[in-house]
């Protein structure tokens, strides 16, 4: 009943209690007060819950840091559970970067063309399942990714390794070494899958989103399909595809399963994306956290915080870009 | 530069419905023409099948041929995109590209019709459109500022000088000045009388008295009921259509008996 209060204010037609004297103050009713306090109240617990996070990261960090031999930066190995502790991430912040990297040039551009097909070119009996398909992509468990990864994906691409060693070797970011393909490229082609969905159905929304009227303006002009999209669904749905594909970026960088099941790791930073070795931020924590001891798992902790940093900076060079561009979309 | 158009048994359809029905009229080179008639009444439609845009809506089909002097714009291998360069359109709210400066919305249409330009060259375009669109003088310190930015009589200007920079046969207008205070609907209204010296326009408006302010010829549009096909009354001069209309429907609207 306090829910629903509005029968209070307004003349009651069946109570005969009278109606409250004209207050100068707006009225709060109960209703007011129980949401205002829910709201308050969930916006407080979500800044204590981040703080307690944060908190308890930090300590635990500190205490791994205190230990530790080596720089923990700088360091290229990782015996957390050795005595005296010695660890670094710099092996696992090149992985998760480089790997994070891969997988956002290659879906980001197939993302906007999906999106945009979907969108302005597709006929609606196409565009529909086709969304539904793409929407589908993203429930799959990342655990199914990596074991199709691991077993599809890593056999076949000794293949276009060997190619692209042939022919781009000699820059020596793509030299290929015969050897199972589970490498951080590798491992970029499959995020980049696993992040496709999430880029699409965003940007195709943000696309869908385009005054009818910015783009009848550029039809007026005698712009072809393609010329209207570049002058105005493009401009339009640039902050929102930066949104999007800062989204697919931090589940890249967070990816656990996926990677841990196709890469094989190792503590090294190898010049060539293509041979096998290095690792990231979240593999390393699921591959290692069950064989570590106190300290292991508190360095292990120490590198999650990096991470969470990283996924931090990266959201607020998003929201830079978009902010910059903010006077012209209007 | 100017050119007339020539309706013949025009047919506009949504889907299954049909919107206008049958419509047939001539437009003068260098004059006004203003389309009036109660809202339904497929003016806005009829305009749009002027330069093909009405067909860009979901289900939107034409039936019937419109010539641009010699070319029919509806005949097979007309290319709509190219069929949309010579006839300009404004539409009723102010539409800039809001990504882009005042110099780039006026140079939009350039750009896309001849490709590269020089430089030099589309500075002198800018400046022309934009003196033709009384709109110079308030801008020429700030062109690299977003479009978005100017007030909504000045954004529909800077539209009108995007629509003419590319020298079209013809201007459309899509109720131009309905969201517009008057001292703005002022100047669009001078401005038009200044654009016919120079191009074939066609407006539709909501406003008796701008018709009447405006245009040359007015064409009076008008529905049997509701569902029913828009089809067109009469076209005159406008003088005679608000003094002297050869159809009781017209006089019964123009002295405000119905809609």
């Amino acid at each position: 009943m306090d829910i629903t209060p509005a029968t209070s204010a307004a003349p009651p037609p069946l109570s005969g209690a009278p109606a409250p004297a004209e207050q100068a103050k707006s009225a709060t009713r109960p209703g007011d007060r129980i949401f205002l306090g829910f709201s308050r109240g969930s916006g407080i617990l979500l800044l204590v819950i981040m703080a307690a996070i944060a908190a308890f990261l930090a300590v635990r960090a500190v205490n791994a840091l205190s230990h530790n031999e080596g720089n923990f930066f700088t360091t290229f190995e990782w015996s957390a559970n050795s005595t005296p502790p010695v660890f670094g991430i710099a092996v696992l912040a090149f992985g998760t970067v480089v790997s994070s990297l891969i997988a956002m040039l290659i879906a980001v551009p197939v993302a906007i063309g999906v999106a945009l097909f979907v969108s302005h070119y597709a006929p609606r009996k196409l565009a529909t399942p086709l969304s539904y398909v793409i929407d589908l992509l993203a429930a799959v468990p990342s655990i199914v990714y990596g074991l199709w990864g691991a077993l599809f994906l890593v056999p076949h691409l000794g293949g276009l390794y060997s190619w692209l060693n042939d022919y781009l070797g000699w820059t020596g970011i793509f030299a290929y070494h015969d050897g199972a393909a589970r490498s951080l490229f590798t491992i970029g082609i499959l995020l980049a899958i696993m992040i496709l969905p999430i880029v699409t159905s965003v940007s195709r929304e943000v696309f869908l989103q385009t005054p009818r009227m910015n783009e009848e303006a550029a039809l007026a002009l005698g712009a072809t399909r393609w010329e209207v999209i570049r002058m105005s669904v493009l401009p339009f749905g640039r902050s929102g595809v930066i949104s999007a594909s800062m989204l697919g970026l931090g589940r890249a960088l967070g990816e656990t399963m996926a990677v841990a099941t196709v890469l094989s790791p190792s503590f090294l930073i190898n010049t060539s994306l293509l041979d096998p070795g290095g690792g990231t931020f979240a593999q390393n924590i699921a591959s290692s956290f069950k064989e570590s001891g106190e300290i292991g798992k508190d360095a292990l902790i120490a590198s999650g915080l990096v991470l969470f940093v990283l996924t931090l900076l990266v959201n607020g060079a998003a929201r830079m870009i978009i902010a910059r561009r903010k006077e012209y979309t209007a | 530069m100017a050119k007339r158009i020539d309706v013949g048994g025009l047919n506009a359809y949504y889907g299954n419905h049909k919107a206008i029905e049958d419509i047939s009229m001539t437009v003068e080179p260098r004059s006004v023409t203003a389309f009036i008639g109660p809202s339904g009444c497929g003016k806005s439609t009829f305009l749009r099948t002027l330069n093909r845009m009405h067909e860009v809506t979901p289900g939107g089909r034409v039936e019937g041929k419109v010539m641009l002097d010699d070319e029919n714009l509806y005949g097979p291998g007309v290319d709509p995109v190219s069929v949309r360069r010579t006839v300009g359109m404004v539409f009723q709210r102010p539409n800039p590209f809001p990504t882009m400066s005042i110099y780039d919305n006026v140079a939009a249409g350039v750009r896309l019709n001849g490709g590269r330009v020089r430089k030099a060259e589309l500075d002198g375009i800018v400046e022309k459109s934009l003196q033709g669109a009384n709109l110079w003088k308030e801008v020429k310190d700030r062109l690299n500022k977003p479009g978005a930015g100017l007030s909504g009589g000045q954004q529909q200007r800077l539209c009108i000088a995007r629509a003419i920079a590319v020298e079209p046969q013809v201007l459309l207008m899509d109720e131009p000045c309905s969201a517009l205070d008057p001292i703005s609907t002022l100047a669009i209204e001078d401005l038009i009388g200044e654009l016919k010296e120079r191009f074939t326009i066609v407006i539709v408006t909501h406003n008796m008295q701008q018709a009447a302010r405006v245009s040359d010829r007015t064409a009076f549009f008008n529905l049997a009921g509701v569902g029913q096909p828009g089809k067109l009354v009469e076209i005159d001069d406008t003088e005679r259509i608000f003094s002297n209309p050869s159809v009781q429907a017209t006089e019964d609207y123009i002295s405000g008996r119905f809609g």
